[in-house]
């Protein structure tokens, strides 16, 4: 094939992997961004923490079955081409979301509406687990070997500009409608966008041919009949597996995840930012992130992939609670002066499906011009009086813009470490294994270290911190961090000792 | 370094014990048959998802290590 060729092939290859990669991150994504609606419209309510804790949990299943969706989608990948595959895995993932958009609330229909999130959630989640195996493969078996790290960089970053894309239509849903409107029932409009989404990239799919390696395996009869025995019965070949699971892909899973998401739901539920600034600060410390995952995926096939990626786990391990801290107390209010010695406070009644609740706003501005806004919303029975034993507080904190541009620098400080560790992965992965287990073996340790090290992240972090603040512990905020601390130190020492920076071909 | 490699295999091995004991006996059983519903949801995520992983994986690859598996004279 002639260069110019070549080259409009790669793109297209890159092109119809990325697009996909990105609407099944985006799918993944608005559901983890609308957590703390999902709660409140799926789950009981008498207990916020629960429902939230239910909701998160919701979440983790999603990212605990992947691996079982690498097993099963990978195994299909190796024995009938990466190019079907991927696309089964793309029309589950879309159908699933849009369908999320459309079950009722549990008002409505009681706990069946959890049920059925979770029973989506987990085909989510099995999709998503034969997805990424398939299209970095894809990519990789089209590529040179010396530009095989920027090329499947850029489906690292199209996961991230999954999250981007999905804040964006959540924002655009939001600016739109009204906020009692996105409340009632905007919010499932981001679900639904999905399917125009998948049909796009369906589209854009179904054109392309499998890749040369997979076919030249296939055609030469190199095809294993039972890759999962192969990648994981054979120790030759477990033993990379382990490897990368336990030297890279562990402590990748937790800083991408402490990055992306455990940094909004600490903006959100610890720190109390309303949920408007904190979808924007996040997005504008995307953005400026986004194209740094091609940086140091073209670096790592300069100077080998392994020694970016720890740096990147180091630097990260060393700072994040340096980084909490200081986001933290940026709006802490006990650091601020208030402009008027009392409060100003409103007291309005309002009807809630038939249920009359009388609200008290208590509204304090500082003098740096941040708003902190305490409500307390008590049902009143039928003779008027409030049922206290039922009264639910909410905080809700308007920062102003200094500090705004501060949160940005700290959420865009820990992108930069997830483009560090994030953007060679791909690379990393494929490199490991031969063409015939390829979409199997590296799978695996991708979701295991993703979706269970890290997609477990918000939940537990979540846990240690409501604990810490429950035990009155001085700085609970930051106790939520041990998890990835820890993972990624650990992660680290065994990938200084046992990965190796060797460049490596795909072996066939 | 083929030779620390392998000495490390110990390690691994050791903390796959320590994160059983220590993830069954401080945060698993305590949390599942604790009333409140968060610590039900930690005890559960903990004790049938981290722990089987870490400590299954964890102890596999230190037996590997321990063999020279991940030697560099070895494919």
């Amino acid at each position: 094939m002639s260069s110019p060729s070549k080259n409009k092939t790669l793109l297209k290859v890159i092109g119809a992997s990325s697009v996909g990669t990105m609407i099944e991150w985006y799918d993944f994504f608005i559901f983890g961004s609308l957590a703390t609606i999902i709660s409140s419209k799926f789950f009981p309510q008498d207990n916020p923490t629960a429902a939230f804790l239910s909701t998160l949990a919701t979440f983790a299943a999603g990212f605990v079955v992947r691996p079982f969706g690498a097993l099963f989608f990978g195994r299909l990948g190796d024995l009938i081409g990466r190019k079907y595959t991927f696309m089964v895995t793309l029309l589950i993932m879309g159908g699933a979301t849009f369908l999320i958009g459309c079950i009722p609330s549990y008002e409505t229909i009681g706990f069946l509406a959890p049920f059925l999130v979770l029973i989506l959630r987990l085909l989510q989640g099995l999709a998503l687990g034969g997805e990424y195996g398939g299209a970095a493969t894809y990519v990789a078996e089209h590529s040179d070997s010396s530009k095989r790290g920027y090329m499947t960089s850029w489906i690292q970053a199209t996961a991230t500009l999954g999250l981007f894309i999905s804040l964006l239509v959540i924002m655009g849903t939001r600016v739109t409608l009204s906020k009692e409107a996105f409340s009632e029932w905007g919010w499932r409009v981001p679900f639904w966008v999905s399917i125009l989404m998948v049909l796009v990239s369906y589209l854009i799919r179904k054109n392309m041919d499998e890749s040369p390696m997979f076919a030249k395996a296939k055609e030469s009869g190199k095809i294993v009949k039972n890759p999962l025995k192969e990648s994981f019965g054979n120790k030759l070949n477990f033993k990379y597996v382990l490897l990368a699971l336990f030297g890279m892909v562990m402590g990748q899973g937790v800083v991408w995840y402490t990055g992306q998401f455990y940094a909004m739901s600490f903006l959100e539920n610890t720190m109390k930012i309303d949920k408007g600034q904190v979808d924007n600060l996040m997005f504008i410390a995307l953005v400026m992130g986004t194209p740094l995952f091609l940086l140091f995926g073209w670096l790592s096939d300069k100077v080998g992939r392994k020694w970016i990626m720890l740096g990147g786990m180091l630097i990260a391990l060393c700072s994040y609670r340096p980084i909490y801290d200081k986001m933290f107390q940026t709006t802490n209010v006990a650091n601020k002066t208030a402009v008027a010695a009392a409060p100003e406070v409103a007291t309005t009644t309002e009807e809630d499906h038939g249920v009359s609740i009388a609200k008290e706003v208590t509204t304090t501005t500082y003098t740096d011009g941040t708003i902190h806004k305490k409500t307390i919303a008590t049902p009143l029975d039928a003779a008027g009086v409030k049922n206290t034993a039922k009264a639910k507080e909410t905080v809700e904190v308007h920062i102003n813009s200094s500090d705004r541009w501060t949160l940005i620098l700290m959420v865009f400080v820990q992108v930069v470490f997830v483009t560090m560790v994030y953007g060679p992965i791909a690379a990393f992965l494929v490199e490991l294994f031969p063409t015939n287990i390829r979409y199997t073996s590296m799978s695996l340790p991708y979701h295991i270290g993703n979706g269970v090290f890290g997609g477990l992240l918000p939940a537990v972090g979540t846990y240690l911190v409501s604990n810490a603040k429950a035990s009155g512990h001085q700085q609970w905020y930051l106790e939520g961090l041990w998890y990835p601390i820890i993972v990624a130190a650990v992660c680290f020492v065994i990938g200084v000792i046992y990965v190796s920076n060797k460049p490596r071909t795909l072996s066939e | 370094m083929n030779s620390i490699k392998r000495v490390l295999g110990i390690v691994w091995i050791a903390m796959a014990i320590a994160v059983a004991y220590f993830g069954i006996t401080e945060f698993g059983f305590p949390k599942i048959t604790s009333d409140k519903q968060e610590d039900l949801v930690f005890g559960i995520i903990i004790l049938f998802v981290l722990l089987p992983i870490i400590v299954g994986g964890l102890l596999i690859f230190g037996i590997y290590a321990l063999q020279g598996e991940f030697g560099d004279d070895r494919p």
